[in-house]
């Protein structure tokens, strides 16, 4: 069995040029997502290299300019959560990054690994989505809305490495996450919600993180019943072991009646 | 590659996608370090790096060039005497087949480094990316709180 060699870059400019001529050649950052397939030769296709971002200071930090805040694609949640300018202006993504495993997977995990392996059940991702990040690679930025293109696919073009995230600053973002990986018993649904641009945007509902359009318009003509309606609409659930598509839609319509409530409390 | 284990320079001719968790006990006889599930959810695998809580069956031995590893070997003071807190597990019985301690002690150590004013959930929270099938964690919590004072 051939070895898996582990390439270690200099700088960003480096890791994109090996990235580009360095056959099978696959990203790694915290290895939380990707460390036990590539222990368990999993990975299809099977990578050749490793290119480790995980020492990138280009990637690192969480830097404020003007009213953009920008993450570092290989930050881990541990910094992020940490980061003063994330508690004040960015408070659903501090929560949603306390949510993700414990203290181990939180000093790895990073919000490029999540982006990249686009799970449906990203956790940081509707909170991405209800900021209306934008994510940044070695050649261009992509909007969020436009990043997630299919289950587990991204609109990520080969060779493409994300190297941060940006927020827009001065929104209010809403956050919550129903069910646990520890138990999944239950049905698992994240969900962050923006008043004002109206955003509704639902994990673990469809096979991509998406944005509830229909009840967004609602939202927005401030009909929070009407959306409360649409959302069993636009979500796309599915019926398997743990749960039926019913009872996903109906437990979706009560985050979201819960999320709203606390907006018009506030 | 090089990196520091537990005080001491290491310096390795290994392929860098190899788990730490194999190079530390394959290669460096750190054999306290345990392998439970192997997929970053049961913590017996937990060392630090740079004083931060880890699983190492999820980190890439090559990641941790130039850093400061310590595992439980490295927690026993300078004279060989056990810490404050390898003492606390003791008294308390917070350890039973011990398959979980290693990686316990680490995470614990990590948090009390963090912190020395915990409350039982502060704990609980530290510690939940540490399993234990034995001790039903009462003992464990007691234990790490009983470092706090
Ligand atoms: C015990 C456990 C609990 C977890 N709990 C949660 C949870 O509650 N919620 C949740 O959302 N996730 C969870 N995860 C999954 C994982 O921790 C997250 O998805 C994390 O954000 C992945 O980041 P990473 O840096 O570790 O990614 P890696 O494993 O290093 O990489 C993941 C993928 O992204 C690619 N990649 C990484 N960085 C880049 C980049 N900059 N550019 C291009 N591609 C890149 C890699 O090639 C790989 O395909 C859990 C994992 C474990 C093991
Ligand atoms: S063996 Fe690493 S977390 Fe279980
Ligand atoms: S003492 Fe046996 S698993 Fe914890």
């Amino acid at each position: 069995m051939h070895e898996v060699k582990y390439i270690r870059p200099k700088s960003l400019a480096d890791a994109v040029q090996i990235y580009r001529t360095t056959p099978g050649c696959r990203p790694l950052a915290g290895g939380t997502d990707l460390m036990v397939m590539l222990h368990a030769r999993t990975l299809r296709p099977e990578p050749r290299a490793v290119l480790d971002l995980w020492s990138l200071a280009e990637l690192k930090g969480v830097l404020r300019a003007g009213d953009i805040l920008e993450i570092g694609a290989a930050e881990s949640y541990t910094r992020i959560i940490a980061s003063r300018d994330v508690q004040r202006h960015l408070p659903a993504l501090a929560a949603a990054s306390r949510t993700i495993g414990a203290a181990q997977i939180q000093n790895r995990g990073t919000l490029g690994g999540n982006l990249a392996n686009a799970s449906p059940a990203g956790d940081t991702l509707p909170v991405l989505l209800a900021y209306d990040a934008v994510v940044v690679t070695d050649r261009r930025s992509i909007p969020i809305d436009k990043f997630f293109t299919g289950y587990r696919r991204t609109a990520l073009q080969s060779h493409e490495l994300i190297t941060a995230v940006r927020f827009p600053l001065g929104r209010r973002v809403a956050f919550r996450k129903v069910g646990t990986r520890a138990a999944q018993a239950i049905s698992k649904i994240v969900m962050a919600v923006s008043r004002n641009p109206a955003r509704i945007a639902i994990g673990s509902v469809a096979e991509v993180p998406l944005r509830a359009r229909r009840a967004e318009v609602a939202l927005e003509r401030n009909d929070a019943d009407g959306a409360i309606t649409a959302v069993a609409e636009d979500i796309r659930p599915i019926d398997d072991v743990r749960s039926t598509a019913a009872y996903r839609r109906a437990v979706t319509q009560n985050v979201l009646r819960e999320l709203l409530d606390a907006f018009a409390r506030s | 590659m090089r990196f520091t284990l537990n005080g001491r320079t290491v310096s390795l001719d290994i392929v860098g996608t190899r788990r730490l968790l194999d190079v530390l006990r394959e290669d460096l006889g750190a054999t306290g370090t345990k392998e439970g599930c192997g997929e970053g959810e049961c913590g017996a695998c937990s060392v630090l790096i740079d004083g931060e809580v880890v699983d190492s069956c999820l980190v890439a031995a090559g990641q941790v060039e130039g850093r400061d590893i310590v595992t439980v070997e490295g927690l026993a003071l300078q004279d060989g005497k056990l810490s404050q807190l390898q003492q606390a597990f003791i008294e308390h019985g917070a350890a039973q087949c011990g398959i979980c301690t290693p990686g316990m002690l680490l995470a614990a150590h990590a948090l009390l480094q963090q912190s020395k004013r915990l409350t039982a959930d502060d704990v609980r929270e530290g510690l939940a990316g540490n399993l234990c099938r034995c001790t039903g964690y009462t003992k464990i919590i007691d234990a790490v709180l009983s470092c706090t004072k």
